[in-house]
């Protein structure tokens, strides 16, 4: 029996927990909630509507009453159609009754996908600069993370050389984020080649977030899960958040071999039950014709990223050609002051949000992302304010 | 249809330097594009999309369904063409179903909208019978959305 004495209480917080920082985002969104009038290009979700159509499903379906819950897998008729979708799309085919699982956003997804598969030790390769969750979800699996640099020289493509230097025999997995969250870089079908060679070789499983797909401008999308001998050791995830505008719908999926799929669903049943049923009726309905909901946005997506890059390019500041998603990442040290400094600085003095980069990881320290899922007129203002700033600010 | 088509179609005002950014194209091929669109009549004008209804002047609108006798040579073209040139029809079309044209008219009351339709319009040749309807209230026109609805706004930084 425990006697010691009450004056030191133990901390009521799990251990694991505590070395998990709050998100910078968090802050930084409570610094520009504080500001008024703000133009914000710090925004990741798309400023387009959710198409009408399926907002006119969603009612429908509730009028139906859709309002109970669904199997644990998800409504079938949506699971085949998502993998209709997927075998079309991204050229792996995924069998609908035991190869994919419907989730309440990627988010979901991925704490699952990181759970079944991680040990407490094993440690967990993924690029930085990174979108936010990846490292937090490892550590609340008792995983280590393993950041694996990407840089601007190198498009902020991950590399074998960077890879394989920070591989262990304690390597267990490999997160991949393409097109990239918070740089816009996408793989080119030689990258993904190469990224999947040196899993098989390394024996690493693999989760691909590939939640901005469809968002590809340049060339076209590639999914390492198409490759050979890939499959069985990918849990392909994606959603309908970006490509459809239907972030508060909150609905996405994963996609893997049987045994991978049953392990997650493991904990889904218990901690989820199910994703909602009126948002899984609404991605049905957003399958019945992707292609003309999506190419409006991107057409959009495209326009703005032209001018952004190039006004980026006029006021000096070095910026990689997004290749996808709808973020930009200009490199902002050449000013002298950091990534912090400059999205403080540039919120007080101009009123124009962006995140600074060191939220996404030690290497995003330098650049900040700059979302232009925006209205172009909010664009034309920001990047005149911007411009100003870095005028400024480079001057003295 | 023509990226630089759709950005002027959404804003006529958008500058040719905003443009060839936006395109990545120079700002002088964007002026030439422009202007070889003109030229062909490919873009016939620009006008503001105005709400009307928030103006406090009397003016009426009207649909007005027409159907008429087509002719051996040139079907419904000659009959058309005569009623477009009146300066009170804003736009007309030749449609399928029940009637053939469909005209919208604008008048600065019901008296001369329905003086034009009974002296004007009816008493063409070939035009056989005319279905009016005042309009009410514009909810949208040319793609905008005439009242603006309370939006949700989105947080102002997310991941
Ligand atoms: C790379 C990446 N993965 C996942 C998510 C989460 O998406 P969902 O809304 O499907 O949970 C986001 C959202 O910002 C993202 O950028």
């Amino acid at each position: 029996m425990n006697t010691k004495d009450s004056k030191c209480p133990r901390d009521p917080i799990a251990a694991h927990l505590r070395d998990v920082p709050r998100s910078g985002i968090r802050d930084f969104f409570e610094i520009v909630s504080s500001v008024p009038d703000v133009i914000s290009l710090g925004i990741g979700e798309p400023d387009f509507d959710t198409p009408w159509h399926v907002r006119e499903a969603s009612m429908f379906a509730l009028e139906k009453g859709a309002t109970k819950y669904t199997s644990n897998m998800g409504l079938p008729k949506l699971r085949k159609a998502i993998a209709r979708y997927v075998g079309d799309t991204f050229h792996v085919s995924y069998d609908a009754d035991r190869e994919v699982l419907i989730t309440v956003g990627v988010s979901e997804a991925l704490d699952l996908a990181v759970r079944a598969l991680v040990n407490p030790g094993d440690e967990v390769l993924y690029h930085e600069p990174s979108y936010v969750s990846y490292r937090p979800l490892i550590q609340f699996a008792h995983g280590c993370p393993v950041p694996v640099e990407t840089r601007r020289e190198e498009g902020f493509r991950i590399t074998r050389d960077r890879l394989e230097e920070r591989i262990t025999e304690r390597s267990r997995l490999l997160i991949l984020n393409y097109p990239n969250n918070p740089t816009g870089a996408v793989l080119n079908r030689e990258d993904v080649r190469i990224m999947a060679e040196c899993a098989r070789e390394h024996d690493l499983m693999v989760i691909t977030d590939e939640i901005y797909a469809e968002m590809t401008y340049n060339g076209s999308h590639v999914s390492i899960a198409s490759m050979p001998e890939m499959k069985e050791r990918t849990i392909f995830l994606h959603g309908f958040s970006k490509s459809w505008a239907m972030t508060g719908f909150r609905i996405g999926y994963a996609c893997a071999p049987p045994e991978l799929t049953e392990a997650m669903m493991k904990i889904h049943q218990y901690t989820m039950l199910c994703a909602p049923i009126l948002s899984q009726e609404a991605a049905m309905e957003a399958l019945n014709e992707p292609d003309n909901d999506i190419r409006e946005m991107r057409d959009e997506y495209v326009r703005h990223r032209n001018y952004i890059y190039h006004a980026f390019r006029d006021m000096g500041l070095p910026c990689v050609e997004p290749g996808g998603a709808f973020y930009a990442f200009p490199y902002i040290g050449d000013t002298g002051i950091s990534s912090k400094d400059f999205a403080l600085r540039l919120l007080e003095e101009e009123k124009v949000a962006v995140v600074p980069g060191s939220a996404f990881g030690a290497c995003g320290e330098g650049y900040v992302r700059c979302s232009y899922a925006t209205s172009l007129e909010e664009l034309k203002e920001a990047m005149t304010r911007m411009a100003g700033f870095v005028r400024r600010i480079t001057s003295c | 249809m023509d990226e630089l088509l759709k950005i002027l179609k959404n804003n006529a005002l958008e500058s040719p330097g905003n443009i060839a950014k936006m395109l990545n194209m120079s700002e002088d091929e964007v002026r030439k594009r422009i202007k070889e669109y003109e030229k062909k009549g490919i873009i016939r004008g620009y006008q503001a999309v105005v709400n009307e209804d928030q103006l406090d002047i009397n003016r009426v609108m009207a649909v007005i369904e027409v159907t008429v006798t087509p002719e051996r040579e040139g079907g419904f073209d000659r009959v058309s063409n005569r009623i477009s040139r009146f300066p009170e029809v804003e736009s007309l079309y030749l449609v399928s179903g029940d009637y053939d044209l469909l005209l919208f008219v604008e008048g600065r009351d019901l008296k001369s909208v329905s003086s034009f339709v009974s002296e004007r319009l009816a008493t063409i040749e070939g035009v056989k019978s005319t279905v009016t309807h005042f309009m009410l209230k514009t909810y949208k026109h040319h793609g905008v959305e005439m009242e603006s609805q309370d939006e949700y706004e989105r947080l102002k930084v997310s991941p």
